[in-house]
């Protein structure tokens, strides 16, 4: 018979399907024993290469057995779309692009650390203008939709200006030192290390910098909720690792010293140029700051700017009917936005941990 | 005889196997969208065809709220003019630089070399310097497609120019044409459809580098909005926008190829 000729294969590719699908959930079942974390360059990340090449980051996950790969991206954006894709469980951002990119994509992500606060480090630098208000009518080169965006923003707002009185130039932040020297450009808003390069250049005045916010443009180590939740190891071992080296850069030794060159080194510049940037970086170097920060009402105010700074341009997509799209948690129980779609969390448990000294 | 190698599809058979790819490219689209639409409701990733739909109906028929304008229509327009700018551009030098250097010794002891070494810089590799001499504005954006481009063109029109048969050229000399004459009755017409098949090879580049131009500085443009919304992963604007690109390409390729027929019926029936 025909269709008996014909079942046969099918049969034997279901089963075949059966299997695999089998086989490999049952795997999935296991606890996860191998995890991958993704970094960039930027200041306030640099402790990160530093715990992986001195092995600091192995002997906690050792405690805890289990294995943590960290990985260097070279594009900051990239590193978070790799996070998004599943790729990495954790990835070192700026609380903006947390919550623009993996939380408003679905992911639910936890702010496992919270590093520091830029104080400084992003700027606005202009050849003409004195203060914000004489911007006015220029073309700011940035990078469109990112934290320089937000600063911009903030500054115009605290002008009783507003972005119609300017106009953006959407500019690559490798191309930022470039293009400030040409003709075209006058003002531009950007970040260390290439605030610090333009600045060295004739005519360039710091009109407006973060730490004329200080708090609202921080840096987290983000994670997976799921993955985290699935496994407190790896929580444990991130935080005991990050705590172990912030409380090494307080101290005044030899080994800080080191520690500090390998991480000006990574970066591509000297101590000197390094401390410079550390400088104008609020480090949370102790666990109880960083929980008391999570605790605070400012924190919440800046993440409500952020939300609604992220849906008026769009970032939220088209399902958004407001800022309140995603839901914001925060360790007292409040909530920031939609209740039943929490998708960034700042959960201060495991820091809380290195608080007590119980990791 | 029936060997693999005889057997020829009918025209529909031909048709369904043209087409067979394409739609199992969308089917394991879509199959894996809902998956993972499935899994995480807001994911950006693998947007659904219906996501994508409104997402450019958006884009396509309402004015921007910052500025007022079609974004696609905006987008389509200013990158359109920078790639047909910078290519026909390019095409003009290549047609003078590749008849020159063809046919001129003297001109191909002075010139040759400098454009073959220019065509060997890698034109990305050069970008800070463009910015230094042409600044941030349109005129870098188009200077780079013509630095991208123009020098593969001229060296194919510079091929071409040579293989003109010399017979010709010796004969009409016998007939007491001069230098300007030979250029423009001979080589010039026997040259053009060539041009625009130089022009045909070379859009592909071309886009590289307009698309290139705008993700480095810009305020609209087809790469300016893909580089744009990468930063939030809106693969609703992006997947839409490359289909689009493909089809201007796919046109305009088109386009060229009925224009060549047009003008020069004779060309290629040899």
């Amino acid at each position: 018979m025909k269709s008996s000729n014909f079942t046969k294969p099918i049969k034997i590719l279901s089963l075949i399907v059966l299997l695999v699908g089998l086989s490999t959930s049952s795997l999935f079942a296991k606890t996860k024993k191998d995890f991958k974390i993704a970094w960039s360059i930027y200041v306030g990340f640099m402790p990160w290469p530093v715990i992986d090449s001195q092995k600091i980051l192995d002997k906690w996950a050792k405690k805890y057995g289990i294995n943590i790969d960290v990985v260097q991206i070279n594009d900051y954006i990239e590193s978070i779309n790799q996070y998004n894709a599943g790729k990495f469980d954790g990835c070192a951002m700026a609380s903006f692009d947390a919550l623009s990119i993996p939380a408003a994509g679905g992911i639910d992500s936890t702010a496992l650390i919270l590093g520091d606060y830029s104080n400084g480090n992003d700027a606005i630098i202009s050849k003409t203008a004195k203060t914000v208000k004489e911007i006015k009518g220029e073309k700011i080169n940035l990078i469109e939709l990112s934290v320089s965006h937000y600063l911009l923003a903030r500054a115009l707002e605290l002008n009783g200006m507003s972005e119609r009185d300017i106009t953006i130039e959407n500019t690559s932040d490798s191309d930022m030192v470039a293009a400030y020297g040409t003709d075209d450009v006058t003002t531009v808003t950007a970040w260390k290390p290439q605030v610090s390069e333009i600045e060295k250049m004739p005519k360039a005045n710091n009109i407006f910098n973060s730490s004329q916010i200080p708090g609202e443009i921080m840096d987290l180590f983000v994670v997976n909720t799921k993955t985290l939740k699935d496994n407190p190891a790896f929580g444990k071992s991130l935080v005991g690792a990050w705590y172990e080296i912030m409380d090494l850069m307080t101290k005044n030794t030899p080994k800080s010293k080191e520690y500090m060159t390998m991480m000006a080194k990574d970066s591509g510049t000297d101590l000197e140029g390094f401390l410079d940037q550390v400088k104008t970086t609020h480090f949370f170097y102790t666990a109880k700051e960083a929980v008391e920060y999570y605790r605070g009402q400012k924190i919440r105010d800046t993440m409500k700017f952020m939300a609604e700074f992220s849906f008026n341009h769009g970032l939220y997509g088209e399902g958004a009917s407001d800022y309140s799209f995603v839901g914001i948690e925060f360790p007292n129980g409040k909530v920031v936005g939609d209740k039943n779609n929490i998708k960034l969390r700042f959960d201060d448990t495991y820091m809380k941990m290195a608080e007590s000294n119980s990791l | 005889m029936r060997r693999v190698i005889n057997q020829i599809p009918a025209k529909p058979t031909n048709l369904f196997l043209n087409l067979l790819p394409f739609l199992l490219i969308i089917l394991i689209y879509t199959f894996s969208s809902n998956e993972m639409t499935k899994e995480n409701p807001n994911q950006k990733i693998l947007p659904s065809f219906e996501k994508c739909a409104t997402t450019m109906h958006k884009y396509i028929f309402e004015p921007s709220k910052r500025t007022g304008e079609y974004v696609l229509l905006n987008d389509t327009t200013s990158s359109l003019k920078r790639l047909v700018i910078g290519v026909t551009v390019s095409a003009v030098i290549a047609l003078v630089f590749g008849i020159v250097l063809g046919m001129i010794p003297y001109m191909n002891s002075l010139l040759s070399p400098l454009v073959w070494t220019f065509s060997l810089i890698p034109t990305m590799a050069i970008l800070p310097i463009l910015f230094i001499i042409f600044g941030l504005g349109e005129l870098s954006k188009i200077v780079l497609i013509i630095f991208g481009v123009a020098p593969i063109m001229i060296r194919e029109i510079y091929q071409r120019v040579r293989e003109i048969p010399i017979e010709q050229i010796i004969k009409v000399q016998t007939l007491g044409a001069n230098s300007w004459q030979i250029i423009v009755r001979i080589i010039i017409p026997q040259i053009l459809p060539r041009l625009v098949d130089a022009i045909r090879i070379t859009l592909g580049t071309a886009w590289i580098f307009l698309i290139s131009a705008e993700a480095i500085a810009s305020t609209e443009g087809l790469g300016y909005r893909i580089f744009l919304v990468r930063r939030y992963l809106a693969m609703d604007v992006i997947i839409p926008y490359v289909i689009w690109i493909t089809l201007i390409a796919f046109l305009m390729d088109y386009l060229l190829n009925k224009l060549n027929y047009k003008l020069f019926p004779w060309f290629g029936k040899e």
